[in-house]
């Protein structure tokens, strides 16, 4: 932060980008330094006593303050009365402030334990000490919260409380002071009540947010748009509005892209043999062979191999759409033991000897309680501190990045079908929410260039992601204050990590950057906008989100510069197949480490690439000046300097014009 | 006979199947006319050959593959296919002196040969009469070659295989490398102003004190190498070191100037004299160097024994020895078993490790110098491995001239073919049986920079792929650079050579020299294009703010500063120690705390600080900021290639950007002279390919890439997850929810 802030004034360059993802509304110029702490709350818990009761007896919370200090205070204060206007919380329109509490300390696993005051609103917490300089902030969206923790312990007489915000972005930081004053003994339960507003009969946040933007995202995703953008509907297939009410099935969207020529009662009967009703439906179809992508939930088979005619000469009817292959492959994600298991609890998986043609593979994803231990299991290898010797073995054992690498492949495999082998593919898992929307996603990623820029993108996640009912109330669990909900778990950054991945292995071929990734992640928490909240379409629409809340897009969509990817070539209609290897797959440091300050990128690569595209529009506007006064004589002197200076290849950058 | 493969992987291939009938196979092809196929270089001979040969392609288990011949030459092996080379894929960046389908001698690793469906390591020195139906070559560049003899005459398979283990792995005299034999006409000597600093003459040394702003004294007493074989001919030493004191211990325990700080402090190396033993005479000689070093600027003196706190050579070796087998791979199906072990093997092999302590103990002395203003004295042994990398490393981390291609150049003649750096033993290119020299000392070096290069791009005028082409130069025997011990070896080898070549005089150019190996347009790739050119005109000139010589006036100050609370540097011989109290000259740092904890204060209040890429540039050490260079590493392996994508698609990008800036500036200069003068020089146009390059480009470009994607090998089941996690049903709300 001090960084930032210094590396600022170097007036010549363009702004520079923020070098750390920043979050809307909340103090736009410096984000927090922040921190984080064992998650796992009885291990750490001793230690914690022992940081508590040393900070406590240590430091300037008792009171008792050096002669050194103290003249550094004396200091403090006069920058103080200069500083009341940065001393303010920045709120957000919409917000309020809570409860302020000064002389807490927050004990920075980084820095040192810092004293200051804290805020708490009801969308943020806000603290601020101008014991340093720059002044230290640390902001934490409410919503990123999953678990308080608070912990008393009696030192001189005097009780001293420490809280400890475990987050769901990867920290947890830890504060500590005296319980001497009301809005310190405020400051728990304005805590609880604020970041779990729904176990408290509270609305989310997005409710009270009013801040207006000239665009709005909720226009983003127009299904019909996106279809006929596909070339849907076709003599094939047909946008359905049998879903209209949610009646076939609550977790689907009402629009649907459905074959032509199935009838409404059969449609009934495969959605009863379907797993909360969701029948195979087209996500994507190929524009040249007219392969598609289908997703839906298991089949009901049960443990005695039930078979059902209209699910059978359903997928018939899919593959025989496209007239390019005569197979039809099914992706089932789960691992083929787990499917099995599923069988005999009325799921399963389909019957090659049912269903002719059809050809079914196993992709062997473990379930999400596999991928919420794994990420669990990488806060205690990333926070608060990095064991650097033994880094890559940590981190193999977390698996992260192993089931990385198997969503991947298993994307990569689902892509070549309908690219290479022309035959259209079905996906499902058990109920075709969270590793269907990951997989149909990414190879829709890898498939189709226009979800590779903004706005695509963003119709991507509309699409597959939320009006598909991947439940993003339980698996995130926003205002919910029930942290050891097994509904819970990080599909969605497990997605975005992948799209990351592949950011990386092709570096120019995503309209958007990596702060574009981050700030979708840090709003899939914040309840700062309607677009990730509730489970489905039927829900939101009830709950009047559209109407009521602002959609993330608006956000981004009114500052796209801020997202783009200045290296961005059209790859056109070149299919990207990211090589599924661990020799490729990296750590996403700048998501999951990123409050170690120790981590923080250095100036951005792309900042000289901005200073040469700044540089280009300079010279051409100044070559077609030239031409356009050609014909009297010019005295150039000056700039001919420039221009003789050796170009051997590389040409400095940093030439001033 | 033959020794067996250290622990190398039983073949888990099936059975060579041909695509080939026997009677397709053109076996009455005139293998002397493939010779001519083959541009021998002047001065190279033809051993032997064999032909037909087939040359397996790497990219599948299908073992599928391309007849031609294979040859062994006096510089390499060489196979030359069959097929008549399809239509060149326009080739950005070809070698001048081998192609693809070469191994310089020099640069072959290992040999196994199969034998009846068995991988054996094939050892030189023992008479083969079985030639094995199956040759692999492990090469130095990672490159990874197979072939199958068995359909060559029986001969021809024996004398191929014979030749290519004399040529490749048997000891050899120096006069055998082909360096000695490569003859052509000198060339003029490189661009005056561009030139790289070669230390040979004592003017070179003069210059860099002057660059500098040192004050020590050169010495010009080596001349004839009377001081000792293992110093260069000029070297400077501290302006208190007395001429007898140079012959004291031949050419060791001498205090050899490095570099000087812009505050007047300097950076020494020595090869140590041992200690410990009553020897009164070394140890009194250690005591007046040690004074030298230090009065010399009336500084505090830190001495460091990278020898006991710094990787051993064996222990480099062997760490390099297993991680370089990640990349040197067989087939599809051991990639995939390796792929699932990555991070673990890749922490095992310690090589990343190895290079972090070197990092951090340059960071070290750099605190020392920057921070403390400090002289510093490395030791080891000889003197001319750690210390190398060390003051190198030291050096592109404090002075941006090192960090242009030039400077990093002359860095590399003064510290480590003037410092009398082994490259010869280290790379064992004569295949010596002792092997405890062999050590890549130089490569970790060079992984050192990669690390910063990565870390701090701009920073740099040279680009990854300059440090890669260096990294493979090595094996390439006909450069002087890397062929000899020390000054004096050289001296002596060429003295040697030189009757017989009366006539003709031998070429053995440096390796700086570029265009022995690339034509310019192929250079252009050394060049980053993101480097951060410093505006002021004269570059060469570090910057010095703060005014020189000022020593003298805060010599109580700094000369005798309290010390720190913390330091790392180890605690000297109790001699030493006291004779220095004595003189109050030095600061003896007792160090209760770790090492890692004072170079990580004194990174983090570097970072905190705005990035100057034309200042003080430290390495982050942490974890996830030590990675695996991947362009050396990874480029030769099909799986492994991104089609369309790597770091090449932005080089692409910027060097399309920059080309158009140029051809603006170009037009604007064109315009204002009013002239018509055609422009002809074209900028690395590349433009809109990159979605057809691959991430290993510019190496390995002339392949063929297929559009298939790599899908790993579903076979392997990779993980197993044991804990009952896995079996909880999925996503069955009711079940789970805890109310």
């Amino acid at each position: 932060m001090e960084k930032q802030s210094s590396g600022s004034d170097s007036p010549v360059l363009p702004a520079i980008p923020n070098r750390k993802p920043r979050t809307l509304g909340v103090n736009p110029g410096s984000r927090q330094e922040s921190v984080d702490s064992l998650d796992s709350p009885t291990g750490s818990h001793v230690e914690w006593c022992k940081q508590l009761i040393a900070a406590t007896i240590s430091s300037q919370i008792s009171g008792v303050v050096p002669p050194e200090a103290a003249a550094r205070e004396c200091k403090v204060f006069r920058d103080v009365q200069k500083q009341m206007q940065t001393d303010e919380v920045p709120l957000v329109p919409g917000e309020s402030v809570r409860t302020t509490a000064k002389d807490v300390m927050y004990i920075c696993p980084f820095t040192g334990a810092v004293t200051g005051t804290l805020t708490v609103t009801d969308y943020k917490l806000y603290f601020v000490s101008v014991e340093r300089d720059p002044p230290f902030v640390l902001d934490v969206n409410l919503g990123a919260i999953s678990r308080l923790e608070t912990i008393s312990v009696q030192s001189h007489g005097e009780n001293t409380q420490g809280v400890e915000i475990v987050c769901k972005d990867m920290r947890s930081p830890r504060f500590a002071y005296k319980m001497e004053d009301q809005s310190k003994q405020e400051i728990v339960g304005m805590l609880t009540k604020y970041a779990f507003p729904l176990s408290n009969d509270l609305p989310l946040f997005a409710y009270q947010y009013k801040e207006e933007y000239p665009v709005d995202g909720w226009k983003v995703y127009d299904p019909v748009a996106e279809y006929k953008r596909q070339g849907l509907p076709n003599e094939s297939w047909t946008i359905s509005k049998i879903n209209s009410n949610y009646e076939v099935c609550d977790t689907y969207p009402a629009l649907l892209v459905i074959p032509t020529s199935i009838q409404e009662d059969e449609l009934k009967r495969v959605a009863s043999f379907r797993a909360k009703h969701r029948i195979p439906v087209l996500s994507w179809i190929h524009p040249e062979t007219q392969a598609t992508i289908v997703r839906c939930s298991q089949p009901l088979v049960g443990p005695s191999d039930r078979r059902c005619k209209e699910d059978e000469r359903y997928l018939q009817t899919i593959m025989d759409a496209n007239a390019q292959s005569h197979k039809l492959t099914i992706f089932d994600a789960r691992q083929s033991t787990v499917a099995e298991t599923n069988k005999a609890k009325d799921g399963g998986y389909e019957n090659e000897n049912f269903y002719s043609n059809v050809e079914l593979n196993f992709l062997e994803i473990p379930n999400i309680h596999v991928m919420r231990e794994s990420l669990r299991k990488m806060k205690e290898v990333v926070y608060p501190t990095i064991d650097e010797m033994r880094w890559h073995s940590a981190i193999d054992a977390t698996h992260w990045l192993e089931y990385i690498r198997l969503l991947l492949a298993g994307a990569v495999r689902i892509a070549d079908k309908l690219e290479s082998s022309k035959s259209s593919v079905v996906v499902h898992c058990s109920d075709g929410w969270d590793r269907t929307a990951q997989l149909t996603s990414l190879a829709m990623l890898m498939l189709d260039s226009h979800y590779r820029t903004l706005r695509g993108f963003q119709v991507l996640l509309e699409k597959e992601w939320i009006s598909f009912g991947h439940k993003f109330a339980s698996r995130v669990g926003h205002g919910d204050e029930n942290h050891a909900n097994s509904e819970r778990s990080p599909l969605f950054v497990q997605f975005i990590d992948c799209v990351w991945q592949m950011m990386r292995q092709f570096p120019s071929a995503f309209e958007f950057n990596e702060l574009f990734l981050i700030t979708i992640l840090d709003h899939l928490y914040s309840c700062l906008f309607g677009t990730f909240l509730y489970n489905s379409e039927k829900e939101r629409v009830e709950k009047e989100v559209y109407s009521k809340t602002v959609s993330l897009w608006s956000y981004i969509n009114s500052q796209l510069e801020d997202f783009s990817n200045p290296f961005y070539v059209d790859y056109e209609n070149h299919v990207l197949y990211p090589l599924a290897s661990l020799r490729h797959l990296e750590l996403w440091v700048s998501y999951y480490v990123r409050w170690n300050p120790r981590m923080r990128p250095q100036m951005p690569v792309h900042q000289n690439l901005k200073e040469l595209l700044f540089l280009r529009a300079e010279l051409q506007k100044r070559v077609e000046e030239l031409q356009r006064e050609v014909s009297s004589s010019h005295s150039l002197s000056s700039s001919s300097e420039h221009t003789s200076s050796p170009s051997h290849g590389g040409t400095p950058l940093h030439t001033t014009v | 006979m033959l020794s067996l493969g250290s622990g190398g992987p039983k073949p888990a291939k099936p059975s060579f199947v041909s695509y080939v009938t026997p009677g397709e196979i053109n076996s009455e092809k005139d293998s002397s006319k493939k010779v001519e196929h083959l541009d021998l270089l002047p001065g190279e001979v033809v051993f032997c050959s064999a032909t037909p040969v087939l040359r397996y392609t790497q990219d599948d288990l299908s073992q599928r593959g391309v007849f031609g011949t294979l040859l062994c030459t006096n510089f390499r092996v060489s196979f030359i296919s069959d097929e008549s080379p399809q239509e060149e894929v326009a080739q950005h960046f070809k070698n001048r002196l081998y192609g693809e389908n070469d191994i310089p001698l020099s640069c072959v690793d290992q040999i196994y040969g199969v034998y009846d469906e068995k991988k054996k390591l094939i050892t030189g020195g023992q008479v083969k009469n079985k030639y094995p139906s199956k040759i692999i070559f492990h090469c130095r560049d990672l490159r990874v070659f197979q072939f199958c003899l068995t359909y060559a005459k029986e001969e021809d398979g024996r004398r191929i295989f014979q030749g290519v283990v004399r040529h490749c792995l048997e000891p050899k005299s120096l006069k055998c490398v082909f360096a000695f034999s490569y003859s052509v006409p000198a060339k003029p000597v490189l661009q005056e102003n561009q030139r790289t600093v070669m230390f040979e003459s004592l003017e070179d040394w003069h210059q860099e004190m002057r660059r500098t702003k040192g004050d020590c004294k050169p010495i010009r007493d080596n001349e004839a190498f009377e001081i000792s074989h293992r110093l260069p001919k000029y070297f400077i030493v501290p302006a208190a070191v007395e001429t007898e004191d140079l012959s004291k211990c031949e050419g060791k325990g001498i205090p050899i100037w490095c570099w000087s700080h812009h505050s007047g402090c300097a950076l020494f190396k020595m090869a140590s004299v041992p200690l410990g033993q009553e020897d009164t005479m070394s140890q009194s000689h250690m005591e007046r160097m040690l004074h030298a070093v230090a009065q010399n600027y009336l500084y505090s003196v830190k001495t460091e024994d990278l020898t006991e706190t710094l990787p051993t050579l064996q222990d480099i070796q062997q760490s390099y020895n297993k991680f370089k087998q990640f990349f040197l791979i067989d087939n599809t199906m051991d990639f995939w078993l390796s792929d699932v072990k990555w991070f673990s093997s890749l922490e095992n092999s310690g090589w990343l490790d190895m290079i972090r302590q070197c990092l951090r103990k340059a960071m070290e002395v750099v605190e020392c110098l920057e921070k403390e203003n400090t002289n510093v004295l490395i030791m080891e042994e000889g003197g001319s491995d750690l210390c190398c990398v060390v003051s190198s490393l030291v050096q592109i981390m404090l002075d941006p001239y090192f960090r242009t291609m030039v400077g990093f150049q002359s860095l590399v003649q003064k510290e480590w073919v003037s410092g009398c750096h082994q490259f010869l033993d280290r790379s064992n290119h004569l295949h010596q049986k002792e092997k405890e020299c062999q050590s890549p000392v130089f490569l970790l070096f060079l992984e050192c920079v990669w690390q910063l290069v990565q870390q701090h791009s701009p920073a740099f005028q040279f680009s990854e792929t300059y440090l890669t082409v260096l990294s493979d130069s090595i094996h390439v025997p006909i450069f002087s650079t890397f062929l000899f011990n020390s000054a004096h070896h050289k001296a002596s080898v060429l003295q040697a050579e030189s009757p017989r070549s009366q006539n003709e005089v031998l070429t053995c150019p440096p390796v700086w020299d570029w265009s022995v190996q690339f034509d310019c347009k192929a250079q252009d790739f050394f060049i980053n294009p993101l480097y951060a050119e410093k505006n002021k005109p004269d570059k060469t000139q570090r910057k010095t703010h703060k005014p020189k010589h000022q020593r003298q006036l805060s010599l109580p100050s700094s000369a005798f500063k309290t010390p720190p609370k913390k330091g790392f540097f180890k605690e000297e011989t109790e001699s030493l120690k006291k004779m220095l109290r004595m003189r109050r000259v030095s600061r003896w740092l007792v160090s209760p705390d770790s090492p890692q904890a004072s170079t990580r204060e004194f990174y983090e209040s570097w970072q905190r600080k705005p990035l100057d890429y034309h200042g003080v540039l430290l390495p982050c050490l942490d974890g996830p900021a030590m990675r695996v260079w991947m362009q050396r590493y990874l480029r030769w392996i099909p799986e492994l290639q991104i089609f369309g994508g790597g770091a090449i698609a932005v080089t692409n990008r910027l060097a399309e950007l920059q080309g158009e800036v140029v051809q603006l500036r170009r037009e604007l200069d064109r315009q204002g002279r009013r002239e018509n003068k055609p422009d002809n020089h074209r900028p690395l146009a590349l433009s809109r390919s990159s979605v057809r390059l691959s991430s290993s480009f510019p190496f390995a470009s002339n392949r063929n890439w297929s559009f298939k994607p790599v899908i790993p090998n579903s076979r392997l089941h990779s993980i197993d997850v044991t804990d009952n996690l896995a079996n909880q049903e999925d996503e069955a709300t009711e079940a789970f929810t805890v109310v």
